[in-house]
């Protein structure tokens, strides 16, 4: 019977529902007591949430708010009036007139016999584990647990696994929480943790030796209530207590995730993820965590003249003022080309801005592989669904991107759409691992041309669906095509409901995976227009800008490179400045649904590096062309003055004018029949600051060994670090 | 890299004190609980269910809905291993895995929380000795002793040289009433064991030859009781002749002395 309720009704029971999740609020309110106390509570929530609304603490191990419940650590037993036994208040429900005790003596002996069994197998190792300070299950020992042990027999050891250069385990010190298992399931959408054993003899593994291979792997050990799970590059690296730590963002992609900075004196020590509800929830990738001890490579610290001999000089600031008063001199405003790179701030794309149409230069733009998209209209080049808008879609449709590795995050989002409540996906391009369901319909730009003109399947689903998502990825946008890709995706908009202006909705995306580009845009700053444009140049500006080709640049031009890594960029620059970094100044970024952030400085940069946007305003000075700020204060006025909400930190502001922008078609919309390649190569190292890293170095090379391609040969020694 | 074997020896010989040795073996009787590569055991080994089986997936697969097939793991992992002499590789598994869609860990974790499951190679003979309180107070560690002593196996999980035995160390199988018993490849019964007959069991294994499941004592037939009766009918004192009120005096007074000696 059952069975055949199933089958008919199979479009209901998607997927395999393996765990138990808190139900969706059900408005069906009443009354509980907890602690005498009583509190409304609707009917979908668990004990535990109830509690906690009560303002209540209960201790626990394996629940947490963002994974299904497990039910399996029983830390958080609390006594209720008329229960047999405690019961586990994660996995219970409330119901009407329940009288929770939480200070009970019950609830007391039960939570201290809980941890005595958890103790009983556990390494007092506390000493030598990472997580002490910050581990769950000292301060939850120190708090409901009893002084001493009655445990006699010999503790169990476990073999520890090998899950790859993030992840280093120690599975002694492991509770079973299945915390990690969870969140490698359904948040990285993974399906390589379990456990294996039973009773006594249960571990967590992999079972055959396999490596957790997603990129938001390490938010797994955040998770781990213990020191099971820590992170491997920063074994034996600092203790919590001695770590001072700053709110900051992430700009390494175009998320802009919440991070918090720790730093000890002034070395930067690890990267945590923040809570930010509408960006990252509380995960951050790997890259966004590891990353930063790219920062302490291959650093810029003095100003360097490449002398025409091929040598190298360091200088002191002022003699690098005088060079590049010299060959501003030498040149009249149109021979100068600035280029803004992918990591540039606001405020210092503003100040080159300024500084260069000050000098009468016009020629500002971003760097070459910047999509074919119009500063004119904000909505145009937006990810104009927002990020939490995800959540509201009702069909995704993705063309000429890998979201896996241009923002893994926005991937998390998507699958867990997919995984519970069956959203579908269709991708036009490149077919990537996503590890979730969705339908690839086809790799070249034909499939978009038919998508376009009506005649493919997809085209009535994004008809029917009421609150579609076209996104495309600015890597496709900076093809030869681009613009005419862009015209055939707003011929979509046009003709189904991608824009609903009853649903107040705007479906159409485009994924930028560089934090500068929304921002420069923003400030009017056009994408690259050819090498042609830039034939006569004879001064050639870059502000961190990286992925500049060196064959666009002009045989005798004199190139200045402004940044902070000696990455690609200052390899063939005349004269190297050295800026700072995300992490060594204050500076706001726009992600990719046009949210302004500030970025916050947690540590100084190196030796006489400065920040960016203070060496153009030094500089401004010197060629007689001051820039009228002295302050990040005054530059950021200046900044609201061009474009006021850039200066409304963390809120979205409808950018309008949608219709406008489907209308406006540039060029031509024939697309060249090719296919759409995968945009990131190597999602370990996307800039500067990433392959520079050795952390990034070893991930590539265990998880994407084929795309293995390093600026630099790293020497993998991690004991050293 | 040492074996599994190996590896478990030496922990049975270093770490463990002889004390312990009876406690630690029991809990080991599920194998390790991580994959251990050996010559006949690597995901390259190749495994392919027989045509009847694939038959009996369907049968089983028909019961489940097409989007749960994830509860067939049992039933198939069972038939994989009955196929391939008793031994469930982790290619079976995987097999196991690709048919049922599922991600091979979740047939991992099946396959390695139940010990019914052999993980490792086990003889021709695979022998589950129950030790539960029925069966251990009616001899089934003589019964275990018997076998190590006659086929030269010394602890637990490990096989006979000859290739011909495994013995195991399982949980009640629902045959008290005979204890102690043993089962034999997931499937026979061999009740009311002693040390003798366990003893001629393993030869007439050994042998090859027939031998019939069931109690093993001539005098018994099935689980009747070991006086000849059939029901419980034909008891003659079915009444205890206990004097409860001497007992309470009794009691009362070891109390009043208890009382007064403090
Ligand atoms: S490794 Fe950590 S997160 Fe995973 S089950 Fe063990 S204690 Fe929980
Ligand atoms: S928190 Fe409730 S059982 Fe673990
Ligand atoms: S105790 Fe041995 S069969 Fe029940």
């Amino acid at each position: 019977m059952f069975t055949q309720l199933l089958r008919r009704n199979r479009k209901l029971f998607t997927a395999p529902v393996r765990y138990f999740r808190p139900t969706q609020t059900l408005n069906n309110k009443f009354d509980i007591f907890v602690d005498g106390k009583p509190i409304t509570v609707d009917s979908s929530y668990t004990i535990f949430q109830a509690c906690h609304e009560a303002g209540v603490t209960i201790p626990r191990f394996c629940y947490h708010e963002r994974l299904a419940v497990a039910g399996n650590c029983r830390m958080c037993l609390v006594e209720v009036e008329g229960a047999p036994k405690p019961v586990a208040s994660c996995a219970m429900n409330v119901m009407p007139n329940m009288k929770v005790n939480t200070k009970s003596e019950t609830t007391k002996v039960a939570r201290g016999g809980v941890l005595e069994f958890l103790l009983a197998n556990h390494p007092l190792d506390c000493p030598i584990c990472d997580q002490g300070g910050e581990c769950d299950l000292q301060d939850i020992s120190q708090v409901y647990g009893y002084q001493e042990s009655r445990f006699n027999e010999y503790k169990r050891a476990v073999e520890d696994k090998y899950l790859g250069p993030i992840i280093r385990t120690v599975m002694n010190r492991c509770i079973h929480c299945t915390r990690c298992i969870r969140f490698t399931e359904q948040v990285a959408g993974e399906h390589t943790l379990g456990t294996t054993g039973r009773g006594n003899y249960t571990e967590i593994g992999t079972y055959v030796e396999a490596l957790v291979t997603n990129e938001l792997s390490a938010n797994a050990v955040d998770l781990c209530p213990v020191g099971a799970l820590t992170h491997l590059p920063y074994t034996f690296v600092a203790r919590p207590w001695e770590l001072k730590s700053v709110y900051s963002i992430d700009v390494l992609d175009g998320m802009g995730s919440a991070i918090e900075v720790n730093y000890r004196g002034g070395e930067l020590m690890r990267i945590l993820p923040r809570v930010h509800e509408e960006i990252n929830l509380e995960w951050i990738s790997d890259k966004t965590r590891h990353a930063f001890d790219g920062l302490k490579k291959q650093r810029l610290s003095f100003p360097i003249l490449k002398t025409p001999g091929g040598d190298i000089k360091e200088l002191k600031w002022e003699e690098a003022m005088d060079i590049m008063r010299d060959q501003f001199d030498q040149v009249s405003g149109d021979e100068i080309a600035g280029f803004v790179g992918k990591l540039a701030d606001l405020e210092s794309t503003l100040a080159f801005r300024d500084l260069l149409h000050r000098l009468g230069c016009e020629h500002v733009e971003s760097s070459s592989i910047a999509p074919k998209l119009n500063a004119n209209l904000r909505s145009e080049y937006l990810f104009n669904s927002t990020i939490p808008g995800v959540e509201d879609a009702d069909y995704v449709l993705m063309v000429g991107s890998n979201i896996r590795t241009e923002a893994p995050l926005l991937c998390s989002r998507i699958r867990s759409r997919v995984d519970e409540h069956g959203l579908e996906v269709g991708i036009v391009g490149y077919a990537p691992n996503l590890k979730h369901r969705y339908s690839h319909h086809g790799t070249t730009t034909d499939t978009l041309k038919e998508i376009a003109d009506g005649s493919h399947p997809a085209f009535e689903k994004l008809r029917e669906a009421k609150r579609p998502m076209v996104i495309v990825s600015s890597h496709a946008l900076s093809r030869d095509d681009g613009e005419a890709i862009l015209n055939n995706i707003k011929a979509i908009a046009e003709s189904t409901n991608v824009i609903n202006h009853e649903e107040r909705w705007n479906g159409m995306n485009v994924l930028h995976n560089d934090i500068g580009r929304v921002g420069a845009l923003d400030l009017g700053i056009q994408p690259y227009s050819g090498k042609d444009n830039i034939k006569n140049k004879k001064l050639v500006y870059l502000l961190a800008a990286d992925e500049f080709r060196e064959e666009d640049i002009p045989e005798d031009a004199f190139v200045i490179y402004q940044g902070h890594n000696g990455d690609k960029g200052a390899n063939f620059a005349d004269l190297v400045l050295p800026g700072s970094s995300y992490l060594e100044k204050h500076g706001s970024y726009v992600n990719m649904d046009g949210r302004t952030q500030i970025g916050r400085k947690a540590v100084t940069a190196p030796a006489l590096a400065r920040e960016d946007w203070t060496i153009l305003r030094a500089l401004s000075e010197e060629l007689g062309a001051p820039l009228p700020y002295d302050s990040i204060e005054e530059l950021r006025s200046r900044m609201s003055d061009l474009a006021p909400h850039l200066i409304k930190y963390d809120a979205l502001e409808s950018s309008g004018f949608e219709d406008l922008v489907v209308k406006n078609k540039r060029g031509s919309s024939e697309m060249n029949g090719t296919t759409f390649e995968d945009p990131i190569d190597n999602f370990y190292m996307t800039d500067s600051i990433s392959r520079n890293s050795q952390v990034m170095a070893r991930c590539s090379k265990e998880f994407n060994p084929k795309k293995f391609t390093n600026f630099k040969e790293p020497d993998i020694d991690f004991a050293g670090r | 890299m040492f074996s599994q074997r190996t590896i478990f020896n030496k922990l049975m010989k270093t770490k463990m004190p002889t004390s312990l040795i009876k406690t630690p073996a029991r809990a080991f009787s599920g194998g390790f609980y991580n994959h251990r590569s050996a010559e006949d055991n690597v995901e390259e080994t190749p495994f392919e269910f027989t045509e009847e089986n694939y038959k009996e997936i369907k049968r089983i697969l028909n019961k489940f809905p097409e989007n749960y097939k994830q509860s067939g793991i049992i039933h198939l992992c069972f038939l994989a291993q009955k196929q391939n002499n008793n031994f469930l590789t982790l290619s079976a598994m995987n097999k196991v895995a690709k048919i049922l869609e599922v991600p091979p860990i979740s047939v991992y974790e099946v396959t390695s929380f139940y010990t019914m499951f052999n993980r490792e190679p086990v003889g021709k003979y695979h022998l589950q000795v129950c030790a539960t309180t029925p069966c251990m107070l009616r001899g089934a560690y003589d019964i275990m002793d018997t076998i190590k002593e006659k086929t030269g196996i010394k602890h637990l999980m490990e096989t006979s040289k000859d290739g011909l035995f495994t013995l195991q160390e399982v949980e009640c199988l629902g045959a008290c009433a005979n204890a102690p018993m043993m089962q034999v490849n997931n499937e026979w019964f061999y009740e009311d064991l002693t040390p003798e007959n366990t003893a001629l069991l393993l030869e007439r294994m050994r042998q090859g030859e027939g031998f019939e499941p069931g109690p093993q004592i001539p005098e018994r037939k099935n689980a009747e009781g070991p006086q000849g009766r059939t029901t419980l009918t034909n008891v003659e004192h079915v009444f205890h002749e206990r004097d409860f009120k001497a007992a309470k005096e009794e009691w009362e007074a070891a109390k009043a002395e208890q009382a007064a000696k403090q």
